[in-house]
């Protein structure tokens, strides 16, 4: 192995998971983003899990998710926030640090 | 106890704040419960990182020599980058490491650490449960009486938050807003791992030794700065940027942080090695006038993080130790006063006798001057252009230094009057 430039889905394989197939942690209302001039949430997120897909529109998956919290912190207040729900993943699971 | 409780506090979050609470309360046979959201605890916590042993010797005296950490820091770095170019300081003073005294301070991994401290909070007698998140506060008559954490209701005279930077349970409480984006940075880290050997070769230290660096101008001139530290097999490399500043660039927290490992003075220390965790947490940056005006109410109290127990003065980040200290803090508070009703305003007490509220006071200006925007990229850049001219031969007659120097700070968009301010403002606030 040597050192190198990694896309995020690469850099989350070396992380442990035990992703919750049955409720997402987070989520956002679509109408709401579409509102939503600047976007922030596309820059801050360490693993890039917001992204624009080809209509321009916010599209987004929690799998994977570090559970930082820089996504709700910037979400824009343009009335009511995209992100409608942030909370923790239920006990057990989520991220798994082994080094943190 | 009253006669409703099952335990005389339950504190929520597994941390070093949770855990030196848990420890201190135990010890003076106290019951009491930790509740935890990870498998283990650390398992959800990330540090740049490095320890100062201060705290855990007040925590328990020998504590320190006994901990999970990697190695002694003796040696302080400071690195300024601006596009390819570098400019390292490295500081030793055998002083911070004197034979017979625990090291002033060790580089840490927290997955490792916090098993390890919460675990002797249990060998004290406390109560540890992993993998139940705390979803909501139980109030009566205006009191905190509890904790509900899926169907379970749970208990105690007294609930103490530890739930982190993230403090729902702050929130939930009453105490705290939800968090502005101003006031905490975002930080990441790759933990890449390299053979010990290779590690002190590099960064030209013994076995046991380890290195602490800070990066400056490494941000693209947004709000921030990196940090390298040296585990016994792994490098920390990591940065942590204002997360306003991002929107603005346009340029991805994921994207900066990449770019840097690639750069040119950083890339020859961990080359070879393996990235082996990529992590990500929110640390909070506005110091001592970021603490919440209040930190308890009736059957409450928060420490740590979630009372915003932070330094981060630009060549340091602390937290670790407050976070441990504010932990003793509240478990004296719980211990000595005559009711939990009685608890709040002694922690406040206890708080200022631990010196925590003291030495958070006194660093409070660092806020105003890290807040100068140019000092993350035209300073750094500056200081890297004079040493450049300093040791560029080529046989042209050189340009007299001072001119040089004054030609530099306008063609980096900097005036002598900005440093006057700057100075001024140094001064003023440090
Ligand atoms: C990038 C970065 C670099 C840093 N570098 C340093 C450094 O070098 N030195 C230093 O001293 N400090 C550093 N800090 C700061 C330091 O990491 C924190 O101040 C410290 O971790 C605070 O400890 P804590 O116990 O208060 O909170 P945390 O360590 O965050 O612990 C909170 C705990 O509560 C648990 N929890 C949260 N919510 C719930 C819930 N609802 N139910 C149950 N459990 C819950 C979490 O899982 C976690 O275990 C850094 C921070 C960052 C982000
Ligand atoms: S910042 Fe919030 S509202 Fe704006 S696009 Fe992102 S999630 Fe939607
Ligand atoms: S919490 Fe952090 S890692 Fe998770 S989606 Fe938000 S920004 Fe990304």
């Amino acid at each position: 192995m040597s050192i190198e430039k990694m896309e995020a889905a690469e850099l989350l394989s070396k992380n442990k998971f035990n992703v919750d197939e049955e409720i997402a942690h987070i989520e956002i209302d679509k109408t709401i983003c579409a509102q939503c001039r600047e976007k922030p949430c596309l820059y801050v997120c360490p693993v890039v899990l917001y992204k624009l897909d080809k209509n321009g529109d916010i599209s987004f998956d929690y799998a994977g998710c570090l559970e930082c919290g820089t996504c709700r912190v910037v979400c824009h207040d343009i009335g009511s926030k995209g992100i409608v729900k942030w909370v923790y993943p239920r006990g057990t699971f989520g991220v798994n640090f082994r080094y943190g | 106890m009253s006669e409703e409780a099952q335990f005389d506090a339950i504190i929520i979050g597994g941390g070093p704040a949770g855990a030196a609470c848990a420890y201190t309360l135990a010890k003076a046979g106290k019951e009491v419960l930790v509740i935890e959201r990870a498998d283990t605890p650390g398992a959800k916590n990330v540090t740049g990182g490095r320890l100062y042993t201060y705290a855990l010797e007040i925590l328990e005296e020998g504590l320190s020599q006994e901990a999970a950490l990697e190695r002694k820091v003796t040696h302080e770095q400071i690195m300024m980058l601006s596009g390819d170019r570098s400019i390292s300081v490295d500081y030793h003073n055998p002083a911070f490491n004197t034979a017979g005294q625990p090291p002033m301070s060790y580089t840490v991994l927290r997955a490792v650490f916090d098993e390890w401290l919460a675990g002797k909070a249990e060998e004290m007698g406390a109560m540890l449960v992993c993998g139940i998140m705390v979803d909501d506060l139980i109030e009566q008559d205006g009191k905190i009486v509890g904790v509900l954490a899926g169907e379970d209701e749970m208990y105690a005279d007294i609930v103490i938050a530890a739930d982190g930077v993230n403090s729902f349970m702050a929130q939930k409480a009453g105490l705290i807003a939800d968090i502005k984006q101003e006031t905490v940075g975002v930080g990441v880290k790759e933990v890449i791992e390299l053979p010990a050997d290779t590690i002190q070769q590099r960064f030209n230290i013994k076995e046991g030794e380890g290195a602490a660096r800070m990066l400056l101008g490494c941000t693209e001139g947004i709000h921030g700065g990196g940090f390298l530290y040296t585990n016994k097999d792994s490098i920390s490399l990591g940065a942590v940027f204002m997360p306003e500043g991002l929107a603005d660039k346009k340029k991805s927290v994921h994207e900066m942080f990449q770019e840097l490992k690639m750069h040119p003075s950083i890339y020859p220390l961990i080359e070879g090695g393996e990235t082996v965790e990529y992590a990500a947490h929110l640390v909070s940056e506005a110091g001592f006038r970021g603490i919440p005006q209040k930190l308890y109410r009736d059957g409450f109290l928060m420490i740590g993080d979630a009372a915003g127990f932070v330094i981060n003065t630009g060549y340091s980040i602390r937290g670790i130790d407050l976070a441990i200290l504010s932990g003793i803090a509240a478990a004296r508070a719980v211990i000595g006063a005559e009711n939990a009703a009685a608890a709040g305003a002694r922690y406040v007490t206890e708080l200022e006798n631990i010196k925590l509220l003291p030495i958070m006071k006194a660093v409070d200006g660092y806020f105003d001057l890290l807040e100068t925007p140019f000092i993350y990229d035209k300073v750094p850049n500056l200081a890297i252009d004079v040493f450049d001219s300093l040791f560029t031969v080529h046989g042209d007659v050189p340009e007299k230094m001072s001119k040089n120097i004054m030609k530099l700070i306008k063609t980096n968009g900097l005036s002598i009057w900005q440093f006057i301010k700057l100075g001024i403002k140094g001064v003023r606030s440090i």
